[in-house]
């Protein structure tokens, strides 16, 4: 599944922490205004590859291009306008716990430089999107005082708080913690920000229901390579083994040798 | 990390923290940042920092009473003490009380937002980390520490006085005759420029100490134990070294006295 025109692309990234090799000369071109759905089993290197994107790890070799211009060499301060266009909801949703949650959601709309806006519009946005993630009502509550769900959909309503709308979300995991319901939800609105606001989106998830739900596309990253490619029911189909295992939910064998003995 | 890399980071990290200083004193961003510290590191201060001058000045009287007295030169003790104070203890006291008090907490709350994610989250939102939480805490460490160390000598004189007079029955007048006569403002200035040093140190290693402190409540608990002792070794070693500048400075100046006070 290739695009001519990406809006984000990783040419033979590669990166190791010590001696762990974890992305090993990967490539990719992300679609613009589709969903891309990234799936692994745990420490694969998902959300390392996300982190990669907005530069918050600097590739050891390989290069990382945003609108056609490389980012992975740009200062932290060349980096800014470019982070100030893409929504992030971290995998441990990373919420400034000293700030209650409606001024969370509001952060980048208030802190970001060349958004000047009235405090009530910000705010105004923050409590849309507070309700679009079902937790209008808990605007004055810390972070802390959240349930693990909870702390997930302000997460993802910030990262989705932004005017103009991000051009580029990254999701790690928006689903994991919710119920079945919740999950359908966050997957509904990942949908709608892509089908109407033309929202660019990498989901990373294990969530097979969600994948092929909000996915244009869906990869496999495996041992540092991506082992599947193509549309959601075409790697639900794949001969591969990994990925088989993988969508079934069943265990790689040598996963299970421990308990046999 | 090895102790050059350490301190070339740190001198990195310092030299970022104070240029956006004086950005942050003449904007309102900086302001609304700034003033919520100068609360929770100055005013909550306030009782045990005067709580440490009273002792100091106490304590001092207890222990020298006796001696001055026997050489008849009771009246004489609050040059020594008040001289103490203002130039030494006062500084040094109070620049300790708030490495424990306020360092010890600035370490963990930012190595807690280090080790959450939440430093990555403000990077990605194109928010200088360094600038947005290291900035305002420096500032209100540096700004204060003299103005609590102004508090610290003026308990401990009241303290010293209160023991001196009311448990050894001393008159006020020849004190504080003697007191006036001998305590030049050369005392009390070199001691509030001192702890103009000490508030900066504790500022800028107790933030680094949280940015730079590894995974997990144990990580973040060691990185206090270190920005404590390090704050504290720093304190004694800058007062020893500010100490010699001082003499030397006293004794260029002494011809121009009259010029100066
Ligand atoms: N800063 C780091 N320092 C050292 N190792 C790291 C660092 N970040 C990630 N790793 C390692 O890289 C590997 C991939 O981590 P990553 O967080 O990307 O996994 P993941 O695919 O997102 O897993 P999960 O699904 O559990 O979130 C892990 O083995 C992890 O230990
Ligand atoms: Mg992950």
């Amino acid at each position: 599944m290739e695009t001519a025109d990406p809006i984000i692309e990783l040419r033979k990234v590669s990166k190791a922490f010590g001696s762990q090799v974890v992305l090993d000369a990967i490539d990719l071109r992300v679609e613009r205004e589709k969903t891309t759905v990234i799936i692994g089993r745990s420490g694969t290197g998902k959300s390392v590859l996300l982190k990669h994107i907005v530069g918050l790890l600097r590739p050891d070799s390989g290069e990382v291009f945003y609108e056609g211009r490389r980012v992975d060499n740009l200062s932290e301060k060349a980096l800014t306008p470019i982070r100030c266009e893409i929504g992030y909801v971290f995998q441990l949703n990373a919420l400034f716990d000293s700030l209650s949650v409606l001024e969370n959601v509001a952060f980048p709309m208030t802190e970001q430089k060349g958004r000047r806006r009235d405090r009530k519009s910000i705010h105004d946005l923050a409590r849309r999107c507070l309700d679009l993630v079902g937790l209008s009502g808990f605007e004055h509550k810390r972070p802390a005082d959240l349930s693990g769900g909870e702390k997930k959909r302000v997460a993802v309503a910030r990262a989705i708080a932004l005017d103009p709308p991000p051009k580029v979300i990254l999701y790690d995991e928006p689903t994991a913690g919710l119920d079945p319901q919740r999950s359908d939800v966050i997957n509904k609105l990942i949908r709608h920000l892509q089908q109407k606001v033309r929202v660019t989106s990498i989901v990373v998830t294990h969530d097979m229901k969600s994948a092929t739900e909000v996915g244009d596309r869906l990869l496999m990253l495996h041992g540092g390579k991506f082992l599947a490619d193509g549309r959601p029911e075409e790697v639900m189909r794949s001969e591969n083994v990994h990925v088989r295992r993988f969508v079934e939910g069943r265990a790689e064998p040598e996963d299970l040798l421990n308990l046999a003995t | 990390m090895s102790l050059p890399e350490n301190m070339g980071r740190f001198a990195l990290f310092a030299a970022q923290a104070m240029g956006c200083g004086p950005i942050d004193l003449v904007t309102v961003r900086g302001w609304r940042r700034f003033i919520p510290q100068c609360f929770s590191i100055g005013t909550l201060s306030v009782p045990v920092i005067m709580l440490t001058g009273a002792f100091v000045g106490m304590v001092l009287v207890v222990q020298g009473y006796q001696q001055f007295d026997n050489a008849n030169l009771a009246d004489r003790l609050g040059v020594v003490v008040n001289i103490s104070v203002a130039a030494e203890l006062g500084p040094v006291l109070a620049g300790v009380m708030l490495a424990g008090r306020v360092g010890g907490a600035l370490t963990a709350e930012l190595g807690t937002m280090n080790v959450t994610e939440q430093l990555l989250a403000l990077r990605a939102m194109g928010c200088e980390p360094v600038h947005y939480l290291v900035t305002p805490r420096f500032l209100a460490c540096l700004l204060l520490s003299p103005i609590l160390t102004l508090y610290a000598d003026l308990m401990g004189a009241l303290g010293a006085w209160l023991i001196y007079s009311g448990v050894y029955g001393g008159l006020s007048e020849p004190y504080w005759y003697y007191t006036r006569q001998a305590v030049e403002y050369w005392d009390l200035g070199t001691g509030l420029v001192k702890a103009f040093f000490f508030g900066g140190a504790i500022g800028l290693v107790s933030c680094y100490k949280g940015f730079h402190c590894r995974g997990g409540a144990e990580g973040v608990g060691r990185a206090c134990t270190e920005s404590f002792v390090i704050s504290f070794i720093l304190i004694l070693a800058l007062d020893f070294f500010l100490n010699i500048v001082i003499n030397g400075l006293y004794e260029i100046l002494y011809g121009y006295r009259a010029l100066l006070f």
